[in-house]
């Protein structure tokens, strides 16, 4: 099986949905001539053509206005952004027009549109540039939103983003982009609203996304040494949620941690801390823990951002607390 | 070493007491198992005693004074000794000093289980002498558990008091659970008829007796009531207490009405174990020993003294019995095991001239009989107008335990006993 990046998972994704659906199209910054600020669009703008792949203005607003407009007229616009921090500027569209013009219409206007660009925090951007939009975007009703975390679920999850009929967006990483994995030829399609167990365990469970799988990933390592087996649950999707992975582990282990890039005030681990508590109140043995980015802007200072991120050792801190072992 | 005397607990509801009378002076020797004071309770008058050997150093509180449960009321040491370096007792908050889970009972697993209440559940096997307070701390501590742990502990019918946790400040969390034992009784699941074996046998709630349990609690109380009366002829009865007082002559002690109401309505209980149930909320218990409680107005109030295993004692025996306990109850005499336990109370109003009257159920019995006066009367008996001696007696059903057909089949067969002493006999 061929191992490419998470770039090339999503160029790979880009290609065959626009070679399969004339109606597709990518418009955004720097996505035709400078294939792309991460180079995700490499070699489509040749293939394509530049009326499918449309380099645009530094105007958020308006190329997601376009956009969400493209989707009114029947084409399966993806809209690139630079990153998710310019994409506050665009939240007008996103969140009036794209999330609502279904349920507004009374079910007459579909809004096939994905919204997509990185989120998060990668190196010493600063606090302007370092931010985890997904609890804003999942709070929205009419948007789905999802986050892969490796080049396969990439992939999948692009090409099922841009063949759903409503407004899908699509949360990359920076600091995911040259990362390798396995991706098979052809087609895969990840389903929206499915988790992945990514390791099992029957102690506790770790619950992440994006760019905290790995960190649980290597907390469950650690873990492992001290004979503590740690369930690592990828939520994938965060709008749905996987209700059902997470209560089926919750059973299994009855400990959670909830690692998360965010802040932790109405993080998407607060929801899922929610959904424990409401459905699976009675196996819990101990309160649930979260690990989120620390309470205050992205600090520049590379010590101290260090110190704010989520890491592999927190988790294994929460995940010994949990188990009552500290 | 100094020991402190504190206000014990001598009633499960006792909050405070009143010294009465100091029964010994300040250094006098003392032994232990003596009595030290008479206190008051909020139900009777009651003793303090030593425990440990020595002279009473001090009193440190006057006769007539109230004082709260666990505060130091004297001290006990060598002669000589300084009082002031005597350390405090910790003191006992709920001591239960009247032992209320006897050892020697049956399987009833409760037995061995330091339950918070210092209620008799066990009467059979009230200790006769006061026993030291048992671990208070432990039957009063709240119990905190993870939402798994409780749910484990309700499904392995494991009582998280007896488990120690291990969690944040004594949480009971799942690790604590493994190894615990089970100390719920297998469960019956119908009552049986009374005789033999244990005491009782606690009947899980069907859905059914849980729904009539909450609409009925909605609509009158929380004891849903419901009365059934009934007109007993007590002609043959009361010829039967003459004979018998006859038969007895001069001897002390002569039998009674309510004896006789006492008698048959205990025999009547045998036959009828449904009506002579403790509702406990989320099950419900059936006794199978008969324990009356019998309605005693007192000076300032009611109590309800207890005859043990009425059904089994003879109508000399209840009858002796009951006076010297109503005797005791007017004095304020009565100790807490001689008041708590009944399974099922007979209030008599009749010495007042009251026709029928209904008498509110004493919780958590399931049902009390109220017993009017005993008036001559016209009646037709085989189409003929006589005379005859009649009383009407009321009872009392908590709808949760009993309904209206188990209550009248047990008062049926009661009204017959009582129309037909002999069959007392069979």
């Amino acid at each position: 099986m061929p191992t490419i990046t998470y770039r090339d998972a999503l160029n790979q994704a880009l290609r065959e949905e626009m070679q399969r659906d004339p109606n597709v199209f990518l418009m955004g910054e720097e996505v035709g001539l400078y294939q792309g600020a991460y180079k995700v669009s490499r070699g489509l703008l040749e293939e394509f053509g530049a009326k499918r792949i449309v380099d645009t203005p530094i105007a958020e607003l308006g190329f997601a206005g376009i956009g969400v407009g493209a989707a009114m007229g029947g084409l399966r616009p993806v809209v690139e952004f630079m990153t998710w921090n310019f994409a506050v500027l665009a939240l007008d569209q996103i969140v009036n027009s794209a999330a609502k013009m279904l349920y507004m219409s009374g079910g007459q206007i579909p809004i096939p549109i994905v919204f997509r660009g990185p989120n998060g925090a990668a190196l010493q951007l600063s606090s302007q540039h370092s931010q985890a939009w997904e609890s804003w975007l999942s709070h929205i009703p009419g948007l789905k939103v999802v986050a892969p975390a490796t080049p396969y679920d990439a992939k999948g999850l692009l090409k099922a983003a841009i063949r759903d009929n409503n407004p899908v967006i699509v949360l990359e990483g920076e600091m995911l982009y040259n990362n390798k994995g396995e991706v098979p030829e052809g087609e895969i399609v990840v389903p929206i609203g499915q988790a992945e167990v990514k390791r099992e365990g029957a102690h506790v469970t770790l619950i992440c996304h994006s760019k905290t799988v790995s960190i649980a990933l290597k907390a469950a390592e650690q873990l492992a040494t001290q004979d503590i087996a740690a369930e690592v649950i990828d939520l994938r999707t965060l709008r749905p949620l996987d209700d059902a992975t997470i209560l089926r582990s919750v059973a299994k282990t009855n400990r959670v941690v909830v690692v998360e890039e965010g802040w932790p005030q109405c993080g998407v681990g607060a929801q899922v801390v929610d959904l424990i508590q409401r459905e699976a109140f009675d196996q819990l043995d101990a309160p649930v823990l979260r690990v989120t980015q620390a309470d205050v802007p992205m600090p520049y200072n590379k010590q101290l951002e260090r110190l704010a991120k989520p890491s592999a050792e927190k988790v294994v801190t929460a995940a010994r607390r949990v188990l009552y072992l500290d | 070493m100094a020991t402190t005397v504190v206000m014990e607990a001598l009633s499960p509801t006792m909050e405070e007491g009143r010294i009465v009378k100091w029964s010994k002076a300040v250094g006098d020797a003392v032994k232990t198992g003596e009595t030290l004071a008479e206190v008051e309770t909020d139900k009777a008058v009651m003793e303090i005693v030593a425990r440990a050997d020595g002279q009473l150093l001090k009193q440190l509180v006057a006769e007539g004074a109230t004082v709260p449960v666990g505060e130091a009321v004297g001290v006990i040491g060598a002669p000589g000794e300084s009082v002031a370096t005597t350390a405090p007792a910790a003191p006992a908050k709920k001591p239960s000093a009247v032992s209320s889970q006897p050892s020697a009972v049956s399987s009833q697993p409760s037995a061995v289980s330091p339950q918070p209440s210092a209620v008799s559940s066990q009467p059979s096997a009230v200790s006769p002498q006061p026993v030291p307070p048992v671990a208070p701390a432990d039957a009063t501590r709240v119990v905190r558990a993870s939402p798994l742990a409780k749910r484990l502990a309700k499904e392995r019918g494991v009582d998280l008091k007896l488990v120690q946790g291990s969690g944040p400040g004594g949480r009971v969390i799942m690790r604590d659970l493994e190894g615990a034992v089970a100390v719920t009784a297998p469960r019956a699941s119908a009552p049986a008829p009374i005789g033999g074996g244990a005491p009782y046998r606690d009947v899980p709630l069907t859905q059914i007796r849980k729904t009539i349990a909450k609409r009925l609690g909605a609509s009158l109380g929380p004891i849903p009531h419901f009365f059934l009366t009934a007109e007993v002829d007590m002609e043959r009865a009361a010829e039967a207490r003459a004979a018998l007082n006859q038969q007895l002559g001069d001897q002390q002690g002569k039998i009674s009405v309510n004896d006789i109401l006492l008698k048959a309505t205990a025999l009547a209980l045998v036959k009828h174990g449904a009506c002579n149930a403790w509702w406990q909320e989320d099950h419900i218990r059936y006794w199978n020993e008969v324990h009356l409680g019998m309605a005693v107005a007192v000076e300032d109030g009611l109590i309800t003294p207890v005859i043990r295993n009425t059904d089994r004692k003879s109508l000399l025996d209840i009858g002796a019995e009951a006076r010297e306990l109503a005797g005791r109850a007017r004095e304020r005499r009565l100790k807490p095991e001689e008041y708590t336990g009944s399974t099922f109370s007979v209030s008599n109003l009749g010495m007042f001239e009251i026709d029928q009257f209904t008498a509110v159920i004493n919780p958590p019995e399931a049902g009390i009989l109220a017993v009017g006066t005993m008036a001559a009367k016209p009646v037709a008996v085989d189409g003929q107008v006589v005379v005859r001696r009649r009383l009407r007696m009321t009872m009392s059903c908590d709808h949760r335990v009993i309904d209206g057909a188990t209550g009248a089949a047990f008062l049926k067969t009661l009204k017959q006993m009582l129309e037909n002493p002999l069959a007392m006999l069979l």
